[in-house]
């Protein structure tokens, strides 16, 4: 090749630069103009769903007072836990400053919204305040019902060879603690699933591969005995997931015990009692992880608003599955955790919930209806060792929906996975709060 | 993912880095870009001396960005799973290969005066 190959003009240059900025300056596609308006929207919950719903409709409304009710001044990003319960992550990743995330000309009331009136559309909040609505969106998440497991208390996390990640980030890091501790030693591993629906089924299976996977490490995969007690006949939601799990436990050793549900603990002699359809049978542990039954709050479930038919032990809003609309009073949406939807409690599902009760609520100020449509969707970057994950996404009718068909397969353990879930998952999550993703 | 517009792009990585050190990188980048740009143009043709040196550079650079990585994301080699991973791991290798390589000739020609 000769050297004028690479011969290069001051004109190549300047169309290069111009090119550059032109590509720099063209910005985001045009939305359209704010909606004028003088409506009273109330959120009750700053968690994901509240927070990227504000940060969006501020953009949509001109004009609206929009109310937010948190009792938290921190702000939990919860998909982080299961790596601080296994040491990946310190409890900090987890914990920013609620108000950090709120927009500016908006109403944050640091209170828990104690009662809703959804005749009188009123909130009252824990402090006594009331605040009138014309659009209610409900988004206050789950509470854990750690009473419901007997002989258990949160006090015990972190010894006693006893894990509760879900409980919080200082829980999640003592969780870590026990975990550690029983990689080194070894013996019985028990991990665990409430009956109800819950917060991301896939935390479950993480932590128990995670923990398995650091004995491994550490040269003690011999010295444990590790059992996974499924709630059902299935160790996931989605058949072909459940499958998968099914082939990958059996790689690893993992011994699945199908309908066991943990029912009450003895701490002092390392015994679990479990509920089966053969009656109540007991199983010793060095290392228990406990996930408790998961409940809509008190609040919502003294509300009338939650289903009446469907999962009335556990008392989730009743919406509409597709527009998460209440059927009975169109001016109140459900979001996230709270809602009485199949599937769906994820910080991905909340992505894409939000932006169709933005779509709704909009097109309600203006008179109009909404055509925005949620099929259900959620995934999860299921780990099932340090360094590799399967992206499983799928939708209420269990098909899998994979983002990138043919590139990245949904069932395949991979690194590619892993470090969507280590360098880009909380940076989505955290531009999906902003309102930005 | 349901939208992946360039804003989106944008605010994910000013959420990895921090708004500040993603924008200085980028101004980074470009300046490395422009400055190779300018001495292309500057001397006219692409010095074949400097060009070798520059290629020597590639492999550390290649090595090098695979090895922050994995050390980024607590992950090594064992953990390729399928053929998108290989082609990651490449991509990597070939983004480390080549931004060094640009970097070690405009450097050459910023010191040295024009051969």
């Amino acid at each position: 090749m000769s050297s004028a190959d690479f011969n290069t003009s001051r004109r190549m240059f300047l169309t290069l630069a111009a090119g550059g900025i032109a590509a720099g300056v063209a910005g985001p596609p045009v939305r359209a103009a704010p909606v004028k308006t003088s409506a009273r929207v109330v959120v009750i919950g700053a968690g994901a769903a509240g927070t990227s719903l504000v940060n969006r409709l501020v953009g949509r409304l001109d004009g609206a007072a929009i109310t937010i009710l948190d009792a938290s001044t921190t702000h939990l990003y919860q998909p982080g836990l299961s790596l601080v319960a296994a040491g990946l992550k310190p409890a900090s990743y987890t914990q920013s400053r609620t108000s950090d995330w709120l927009p500016g000309g908006i109403t944050h009331i640091g209170e828990a919204a104690a009662e809703i009136d959804p005749v009188a559309r009123t909130v009252t909040t824990s402090g006594g305040q009331r605040v009138g609505y014309d659009f209610l969106v409900v988004a206050p998440g789950l509470v854990l019902d750690h009473e419901a497991i007997e002989g258990f208390s949160l006090d015990l996390v972190g010894s006693n060879g006893i894990g509760a990640l879900y409980a919080g980030p200082d829980y999640a890091a003592r969780t870590w603690v026990a975990a550690s501790k029983y990689t080194e030693e070894g013996g019985i591993g028990l991990f665990t699933r409430p009956a109800t629906e819950m917060k991301c089924a896939g935390a479950p299976l993480k932590h128990t591969f995670l923990i398995d996977d650091i004995a491994r490490r550490a040269n003690k995969a011999g010295k444990t005995e590790i059992i996974y007690a499924s709630n059902n006949d299935s160790l996931f939601g989605v058949p072909i997931v459940s499958e998968k799990v099914r082939m990958l436990f059996g790689d690893r050793g993992i011994r699945p015990a199908y309908s066991h549900v943990l029912k009450s603990i003895e701490p002092g002699r390392r015994i679990a009692k479990f509920a089966t359809p053969g009656g109540d049978t007991e199983m010793g542990y060095d290392y228990l992880h406990v996930i408790p039954p998961q409940r809509a709050p008190e609040v919502i479930r003294q509300s009338g608003l939650s289903w009446a038919d469907k999962w009335t032990d556990q008392g989730w809003v009743e919406v509409d599955k597709h527009t998460l609309r209440h059927p009975r009073h169109p001016e109140i949406f459900a979001l996230g955790d709270v809602a009485g939807v199949p599937k769906g409690k994820t910080a991905a599902s909340v992505k894409w919930q939000v932006p169709v009760v933005e779509d709704h609520l909009v097109a309600a100020i203006e008179g109009r209806e909404g055509t925005a449509v949620y099929n259900g969707y959620t995934s999860c970057p299921l780990i099932t060792r340090v360094g590799r994950a399967m992206l499983v996404e799928f939708d209420y009718n269990n098909d899998l929906t994979p983002s990138f068909p043919g590139i990245i397969a949904p069932l395949e353990e991979l690194w590619i996975s892993w470090l969507m879930k280590e360098v880009a998952l909380k940076a989505t999550y955290n531009a999906m709060l902003r309102g930005k993703a | 993912m349901q939208e992946l517009t360039l804003e989106t792009l944008i605010a994910v990585f000013e959420e990895i880095f921090g708004r500040g050190l993603f924008w200085i990188m980028v101004a980074g980048a470009a300046v490395v870009t422009l400055a190779y740009f300018y001495v292309l143009i500057r001397d006219r043709s692409m010095s074949m001396r400097k060009f070798f040196l520059a290629q020597l550079s590639m492999p550390f650079g290649a090595i090098a960005a695979v090895l922050i990585v994995q050390k980024m994301t607590r992950s090594g080699f064992s953990d390729i799973g399928g053929p998108i991973d290989m082609i990651v791991l490449l991509a990597i290798a070939a983004v480390g290969a080549i931004g060094l390589a640009v970097l070690v000739y405009t450097a050459q020609s910023l010191i040295r005066s024009r051969s």
